[in-house]
């Protein structure tokens, strides 16, 4: 087993450059900032799981959420995020694999596997930025209530999701959007959705294949389907049309999870994107020779832990927001 | 700097010959517990969602000690702190453990203390 302190002799206790973990300073710095970096990432997911233990039973069902895969139609539940997790996975492998090299002193191999990380980097931020742009253009739509639950509709026959174009009415209206090109002087007001809740309405009256589906988990772990009855009722309800997500409300259920994937996702988003910066200065540096010429790659090294404390970080997202 | 490499996992069960080895059997071990999860959480086998333990389906439980045993072989392996002395490993790992626990166990208190208020209140939230 290893020793827990070493102090070889008495003199040198006080006399400094005792290295008690047998790290380096700045090897023992990196560790100090990831071990409180956790601690935010902690405080965001425990938060996360607070409004979740809150709204239990009427919290979204995340793969019924994040179905799409960029190039391919249909319902393909957690694919995509799957294949990020493995990118950020192979990204920290090809991370190790650099400060191996730097270990061995081989600069051609580390320059490789720097360059492949920061790949890897890209590809997952890239990903992020189409899976957010996917969240807020939304692709169901619904109605939201006055006490602000979310309506979504449900096709009867097959019991597959129902966009609102596919049975909404179009009821000429005087009501436009107010731009600037439109006009100098106007009032404010809110932006138009697709389709004006009264379409929405006249179109579940006349569609009888149309269903209701609230909030509501049921025992089954699935949301509550209404019958033609109970919808025709629960539409009265209906306030406002919700189409995609923003900070205010969302089209996926309680107010509160757009919030958190907004946050939660973005932040590690950042700590990705500034991984990536910090790998490609690292990457010059080993190209310019500056830890050859200082003699060991220990930069890289650190670099390397900054790294797969992000890779750490998205394992723990990925389980808390797209699996539980 | 560690400069030797501890080259076995799983307790002793998997011995590399190299450190690029193990980081390698490393990854492989990786992309299995992630199809694993991936799997599951699509086909959601009906045993595992309908039982519970302690306030959560068994599904959960399931993803969240694969979470950990993933998480456990990120920091051994790719960030080796599998190679650095026991007094550093503890101090980086149990400090969060600790804490993280104790945040954990307040909040989802309150929340489900919340939850029932929510239920039990005489007020309508849904309308």
């Amino acid at each position: 087993m290893d020793s827990t302190v070493t102090t070889s002799t008495e003199e040198s206790v006080w006399g400094g450059g005792n290295q008690p973990l047998g790290a380096s300073y700045g090897k023992l710095m990196m560790w100090f900032f990831i071990v409180s970096d956790a601690l935010t990432f902690s405080g965001f997911l425990a938060s996360y799981g607070f409004s979740r233990f809150k709204f239990i039973e009427t919290w979204p069902i995340a793969d019924e959420v994040f179905t799409h895969v960029p190039f391919f139609h249909g319902n393909f539940p957690m694919y995509y995020v799957a294949f990020m997790t493995f990118i950020l996975i192979m990204s920290s492998v090809t991370m190790v694999l650099a400060v191996d090299a730097g270990h061995k002193m081989m600069k051609n191999k580390a320059i490789i596997y720097m360059f492949l990380t920061i790949i890897g980097g890209a590809i997952f931020v890239g990903s992020q930025a189409w899976e957010w742009a996917t969240f807020i253009k939304g692709d169901y739509g619904a109605i939201e209530t006055r006490g602000g639950r979310i309506l979504q509709f449900v096709q009867a026959d097959t019991g597959e999701r129902a966009a609102l174009a596919d049975f909404a009415k179009t009821i000429p209206s005087e009501r436009v959007d107010h731009e600037m090109r439109n006009g100098v002087w106007f009032y404010k007001g809110e932006a138009l959705p697709s389709y004006s809740l009264n379409e929405v309405t006249e179109g579940l009256k006349s569609n009888p294949n149309i269903l209701i589906r609230t909030e509501t988990i049921n025992s089954e772990g699935e949301k509550t389907l209404l019958t033609r009855e109970q919808s025709l009722a629960k539409i009265k309800d209906g306030k406002l049309v919700v189409e995609g997500a923003n900070l205010i409300r969302n089209e996926y259920g309680s107010r509160l999870f757009a919030d958190f994937f907004f946050f939660i996702t973005g932040f590690h988003g950042f700590h990705v994107f500034s991984g990536v910066v910090i790998n490609i200065i690292i990457f010059f540096n080993i190209i310019l020779g500056t830890y050859e010429r200082r003699g060991h790659y220990e930069m890289v090294e650190k670099v390397g832990l900054y790294w797969h404390f992000v890779d750490l970080v998205w394992v723990f997202v990925f389980t808390f927001f797209y699996l539980v | 700097m560690a400069h030797e490499h501890k080259l076995e996992i799983f307790r002793g069960l998997l011995k590399f010959k190299s450190n690029t080895q193990k980081i390698w059997g490393v990854l492989v071990f990786l992309s299995i517990v992630t199809a694993v999860e991936v799997a599951l959480g699509i086909s959601k086998p009906h045993i595992l969602v309908v039982n519970s333990f302690l306030g959560m389906k068994l599904l959960n439980w399931i993803f969240i000690i694969l979470t950990l045993v993933k998480a456990y072989y990120i920091a051994w392996d790719f960030m080796h702190l599998r190679d650095e002395k026991s007094s550093l490993r503890r101090a980086i790992v149990w400090t969060p453990i600790f804490l993280v626990a104790y945040l954990i166990f307040i909040l989802l208190f309150e929340a489900d203390y919340i939850y029932n208020v929510f239920k039990d209140g005489f007020v309508t939230w849904d309308f």
